[in-house]
């Protein structure tokens, strides 16, 4: 017990003092090729989907070159040292959010985005990282599972910023965030019952969050459910994208071929639809490639969590793999009508920043949980 | 021992950790392989029926418009209906240089070259795959266009509908018109809905009931070529294919709503007859349920010449008259109601406790304030003598209404002319009204700028009680309290009075609103206002008895004419002399029949002089042509 500690207090001092231990150059091949494969593929698609638009082109260019710097630094900071500035970095997100409820800038409805002058950015997509960071610093010294008590403080850190991101509204992004903290909070050993018990409690909330939810969000979710009924209106962007999913066939029509696409039957193709346009263009091989990566992504984030040394590297690399993994299932099930059409960008592809930058920093935590794991074996 | 436990159970919490991360790895893999199949169900399984749709052939969804739903008058006299014409449409994603189609349209004098900047607007704000309506074509036209229909691509004609108004001027006013939509309205409305509509309610009964006359938008896929045109036929595909995301159906529009409104179509031309020539307002009521029966603003201006397309230099004609066809008096113009108030001054004031009927007040032709040199010019110079409530009115005695505004003052002349509706918008069920004026102390420090301007002087009390100076009324204002007057209580003025399902076919009724303004005023009070109303136009001295000489009902009635240029004291109102646009506006109000009203009327003449004269006038031929009617009927 009191070895424990001193190490830990002795990590933690050295932490303090420097960030960065003058350990070497941190970083994991698999990772890193195929996130930045990934976001390379991201590019050429982008390419064809923007109608060859370079200035657009360039502003992604730069997000993508902040996401790797992001990435690398992310990548060197010992974990030992994230845990402490952990709860400061989640209350200043969520201050982020309070300030975007206040005074945030306004598009399509939503009051999402904060605008800097500089920057311009989207707090909720912190959250995703955030949340899973919060989980995992409060159960890192608790015993697992969790007991009622410690489950309670974790709704607590999970529900505050989903709501925030409710009232701007993003229904989208709000069930991710909550599905970040909800899939740490189960790799820290949530009994299936509570599971079962909570799901039930859900179903019967569902009433109740239909009707304080916009007019625009509950068309989505009637949508989803027959998007024939509304061709005109809501049910238009699934239908297209179908479309052009399902005339890519097998092969693909072929890099910037896609008639669906190009001729503007398919809105959104930039961001949250652009994975319709790999489908059409590259057909499902194309997609299975892509998915295929991202699937080595998640892997290697799982395996990375199996390998970890203390709960906390644990529970925040299952975290952010599987929301990692959320992320994709959610963009790729409503372009192919699965699900229904929530405003979530496909992983460092879609055309934006914060959301690429969080998901590179993300994956720089991974590596660092990783390449940190003998430290603490002394 | 403690220890050990705490390293026992580390180990647990690690081996708890990794089994659910076990599961979890499974359930990524279980949730990818469904998208894996999802993925594979449309792009390899149902490949060739999506690559029909998007490679080469495109589906079209073409909206299909709703029919309007008809307008009838309270008789079942249709006023709006739907005819078949020609419409020149654009399909924005199909046409490969617009201005030099719509050039080439222009040629064929298919399209005014002055439409041109409106029409591109029009085509690039619309969704590419959604169908712009470039103009309405004369059969003449379409066959000329039909005949080059190869030479443009992504311009067609269709066959639809116009709005049309069989009545034609006489129902301008109040029935209102189609325009385009405005980029207002866009906001306001569901796009989708108007996804193959080009028209919207600008005014009138056509605007306020937008929505149930509207309907639902339905809709068709289509199965297109490069160029737009058709080739194949929902009919023949859509069984197939019933769990295919792509299938073509089709599902047909929901008509809107009929509409049968108040008007009486026979008096509304009565009223129009009326006021032949003359520039003014008549709104006619039943004060019994607030219907408006007949709503006349003159001149008048053809609505159909609206719903077919108005030319910018046709809209400019008639916007640059002088006589402004367009403007609604009925419901926004401000006169001065002169005498009208004065019957509902005396039946306030002796409500108010603060006016005995029977006490003879002296006039002399002119009124001064208390210590004021300045002389209050009664309408007779030489006076009326000694007079009483009820002569005061059938006279139209001024002075007797010049004490009794300064005996009640401004506060009790300021509510008893609000308790009848005056000085706010009676509610009416189309846009377009103003509230008018009731001056009062506030009114004033409201409504000026400047410190002095805003004081309340006594004088302006004095003419407040003969309803000049500051007041205004529009017609429909004075119609509405007549109607009150008449039934002894308020009816908000409406025009819709029932709604027909056009499917069902079902009716439903709208109940009448009334409003609780008035209070309780005694039964003697009611009667002796509306008797010395009837004595306007029955006693051998009042004001009206010509107008209404000989009509087989009784009437109640109220003169006033309203100053459009005020005189100085020396002055002489020579109405020879005048410029027509400065002459004195003439009203008139009235209900009949006396005993039973089953209508009220309001008539405002511009420039037309004394309100003894045209507007009584026009008033006898309208209640003549109702209560006639009543009669056959």
């Amino acid at each position: 017990m009191a070895r424990r500690i001193s190490i830990e207090a002795g990590a933690a001092q050295a932490a303090i003092r420097n960030p960065f231990p003058g350990r070497s150059f941190t970083m994991d091949l698999t990772l890193a090729f195929s996130s930045i494969a990934v976001c390379a593929l991201g590019l050429v698609i982008l390419y064809s989907a923007v109608d060859q638009n370079m200035p657009l082109l360039l502003r992604q260019g730069i997000r993508l070159s902040v996401a790797l710097l992001a990435f690398v630094v992310a990548a060197q900071v010992a974990p030992a040292t994230l845990r402490l500035w952990t709860p400061w970095i989640f209350l200043a997100s969520v201050g982020l959010l309070l300030w975007v409820l206040v005074d945030g800038a306004v598009g399509n409805g939503a009051q999402r985005w904060l605008d800097w002058g500089v920057i311009r950015f989207q707090p909720s997509e912190i959250l995703k990282l955030a949340v899973p960071l919060m989980v995992a610093w409060y159960m890192h010294d608790r015993a697992l599972p969790p007991n009622l008590l410690n489950l309670t403080v974790l709704a607590c850190i999970v529900a505050v910023p989903t709501m925030l991101i409710l009232r701007q509204p993003d229904l989208g992004t709000a069930a991710l965030v909550f599905a970040a903290g909800g899939l740490t909070v189960l790799l820290a050993g949530l009994s299936l019952r509570v599971i079962a018990a909570l799901s039930v409690i859900a179903l019967g909330m569902a009433p109740v969050l239909w009707t304080t939810m916009l007019d625009y969000q509950r068309a989505r979710v009637l949508t989803f459910l027959n998007p024939e009924s509304d061709p005109l209106g809501a049910g238009y962007n699934i239908i297209q994208s179908k479309i052009a999913l399902g005339s890519g066939g097998l092969f693909g029509r072929g890099w910037l071929n896609g008639t669906q696409s190009h001729l503007e039957f398919l809105p959104e193709r930039s961001t949250d639809f652009i994975f319709a346009v790999m489908g059409e263009e590259f057909g499902l091989l194309g997609l299975l490639f892509l998915l295929g990566l991202y699937l080595v992504v998640v892997g290697r984030g799982l395996y990375i969590a199996a390998q970890a040394q203390d709960n906390f590297g644990r529970l925040l690399a299952g975290g952010i793999s599987l929301t990692f993994f959320l992320h994709v299932f959610v963009n790729a099930g409503m372009v192919c009508g699965l699900l229904p059409v929530v405003g979530v960008p496909l992983p460092l592809i879609s055309l934006g920043g914060t959301s690429m930058v969080t998901l590179m920093a993300g994956l720089g935590i991974l590596t660092a949980i990783h390449g940190n794991r003998r430290l603490l074996v002394t | 021992m403690r220890r050990q436990i705490q390293i026992r159970d580390r180990w647990k919490e690690q081996r708890l950790v990794t089994s659910r991360l076990l599961f979890t790895s499974v359930l990524v893999l279980a949730m990818s392989s469904v998208l894996v199949w999802r993925l594979f169900q449309i792009q390899v399984s149902h490949h060739e029926v999506f690559a029909e749709l998007a490679q080469g052939n495109r589906v079209r969804i073409e909206p299909l418009a709703p029919t309007r739903g008809l307008i009838f008058d309270r008789n079942g006299q249709l006023l709006a209906e739907n005819l078949p014409a020609w419409e020149l449409v654009a399909i924005p994603e199909e046409i490969t240089d617009l201005p030099a189609s719509l050039q080439a349209l222009e040629a064929l004098e298919l399209l005014d070259p002055a439409e041109r900047g409106n029409l591109v607007d029009a085509v690039n704000s619309h969704r590419r795959f959604e169908r712009v309506v470039l103009a309405n074509l004369t059969e003449a036209q379409a066959a000329r266009f039909s005949a080059r229909r190869h030479r443009f691509s992504g311009i067609d004609i269709r066959e639809g509908l116009i709005r049309h108004y069989p009545y034609g001027d006489l129902t301008g006013h109040s029935i209102g018109y189609m325009g385009s939509i405005s980029a207002a309205d866009m906001q306001r409305i569901d796009r989708a809905n108007y996804a193959a509509t080009a028209l919207i309610g600008i005014s009138g009964v056509e605007r306020s009931y937008q929505d149930e006359l509207h309907g639902t938008v339905g809709f068709r896929q289509q199965l297109v070529n490069a160029q737009g045109r058709v080739l194949v036929d929902p009919a023949s595909i859509g069984a197939s294919s019933d769990s295919m995301p792509g299938n073509l159906d089709t599902r047909w529009p929901t008509p809107g709503d009929n509409l049968v409104v108040s008007l009486d179509i026979q008096l509304q031309l009565a009223a129009q007859r009326a006021m032949e020539g003359l520039r003014g307002a008549v709104v006619a009521i039943e004060p019994a349920t607030g219907d408006v029966l007949a709503l006349v603003s003159t001149p008048a201006f053809d609505p159909n010449r609206f719903a077919s397309g108005l030319s910018h230099s046709g809209y400019r004609e008639i916007e640059t008259d002088p006589d402004k066809p367009l403007f609604n008096r009925a419901l926004a113009g401000r006169y001065p109601p002169g005498s009208t108030v004065k019957p509902f001054l005396g039946l306030a004031a002796m409500n108010l406790n603060a006016l005995n009927p029977d006490d003879p007040t002296f006039c002399g032709g002119h009124y001064s304030l208390p210590g004021q040199t300045h002389q209050y010019r009664d309408w007779r110079r030489e006076g009326h003598g000694l007079v009483d409530l009820h002569r005061a009115v059938v006279e139209s005695c001024d002075v007797y209404f010049y004490r009794l505004a300064v005996d009640i003052g401004i506060d009790a002349i300021d509510s008893s002319l609000r308790i009848f509706g005056f000085g706010d918008r009676t509610g009416i069920d189309i846009g377009g009204e103003i509230r008018g004026v009731v001056p009062s102390r506030t009114w004033k420090r409201n409504n000026f700028s400047r410190r002095e301007d805003q004081t309340w002087f006594p004088g302006e009390t004095v003419i407040s009680g003969i309803g000049q100076g500051y007041t205004t009324a529009t017609p429909l204002q004075l119609a509405h309290a007549t109607a009150a007057l008449a039934s002894g209580a308020r009816f908000r003025p409406r025009m819709a009075v029932a709604l027909q399902t056009a499917d069902s076919g079902d009716v439903v009724t709208i109940d009448p609103v009334r409003l609780d303004s008035l209070p309780e005023i005694d039964p003697r009070h009611w009667q002796r206002i509306r008797e010395a109303m009837i004595g306007v136009t029955e006693d051998p001295s009042g004001t009206a008895l010509l107008a209404m000489l000989q009509t087989p009902y009784r009437v109640a009635g109220k003169t006033g004419t309203a100053q459009v240029i005020s005189l100085a004291q020396d002055e002489e109102y020579d109405e020879e002399a005048l410029d027509e646009r400065l002459r004195d506006h003439g009203l008139f109000i009235a209900f009949a029949p006396a005993d039973n009203p089953t209508i009220a009327v309001a008539v405002v003449v511009e420039n037309g002089g004394s309100g003894s004269g045209l507007p009584a006038q026009a008033a006898r031929r309208i209640l003549d042509a109702w209560l006639a009617a009543e009669d056959y009927g």
